[in-house]
């Protein structure tokens, strides 16, 4: 289940949906992303690729499934303006054991973080900037090839 | 062609999108990038330093070396910043 928009959601149903689908599933992953408090950052605006997120996001998680034998996936990424302490980002990974599970939701989100078509401004107090893509990302994804 | 521009290239540019028709000798996302850099100001600006961009073509990454045809989507961006 992958899932891109303006709307909030709820992790606990959203840990529901995932186990009911992966039915017998020992173990669950879970990242969430936040907004996070900063001085004198009011915001951050999300825009996105529409045409092309989704369908970027399932490219990852097909990887993700050829790699890791997982029951189940969820990936939810919000767009549009989110003040501090807002989710922003989840991505649930099910499978028998923790190991698959923890990877593969970090690897997910490695590839989110540098793949998936979204862009983030910041608003601050003294105007708006555009956030810079950050190398120790790009490197953090780089590291799956190798493993 | 659609051409599809996001975050400060759009904003540089003044327009998220626009339809192109592609001059015959431009063959790739690079020689693209560097035509569309010649068009006026926020055109130069957007594309004044191709290695800080990234590209898409028919919503695949794709290097500056990709092929482009006149029936193609491109985007281009700066790299992304999701998650």
């Amino acid at each position: 289940m992958i899932r891109v928009g303006p709307d909030d959601f709820d992790v606990a149903a959203e840990l529901e949906a995932l186990q009911a689908d992966a039915g017998g599933a020992g173990a669950v992953a879970t990242f969430t992303g936040h907004v996070r408090g900063e001085d004198g950052l009011s915001a951050l605006i999300l825009e996105h690729y529409p045409a092309m997120t989704e369908r970027e996001i399932a490219r990852h998680v097909d990887q993700a499934r050829r790699r890791w034998p997982l029951l189940g996936v969820r990936v939810i990424h919000r767009v549009g303006r989110l003040v501090p302490g807002e989710r922003i980002v989840f991505v649930a990974t099910a499978s028998a054991h923790r190991r698959a599970a923890f990877e593969a939701c970090e690897f997910l989100m490695d590839y989110l973080k540098t793949h998936a078509p979204f862009w983030k401004q910041e608003e601050r107090t003294d105007g708006t900037r555009w956030v810079e893509a950050k190398a120790s990302d790009e490197a953090a994804a780089e590291k799956w090839k190798l493993k | 062609m659609n051409l599809l521009y996001f975050a400060w290239l759009r904003q540089k540019i003044g327009r998220s999108e626009e339809q192109f028709d592609l001059p015959h000798d431009i063959t790739t996302v690079r020689a693209l990038a560097s035509h569309l850099a010649r068009r006026g100001d926020g055109y130069a600006q957007a594309f004044a330093d191709t290695a800080r961009l990234r590209a898409a073509v028919n919503r695949e990454h794709v290097s500056f070396d990709a092929p482009v045809a006149d029936n193609d989507e491109v985007a281009f961006f700066p790299p992304v910043t999701g998650g």
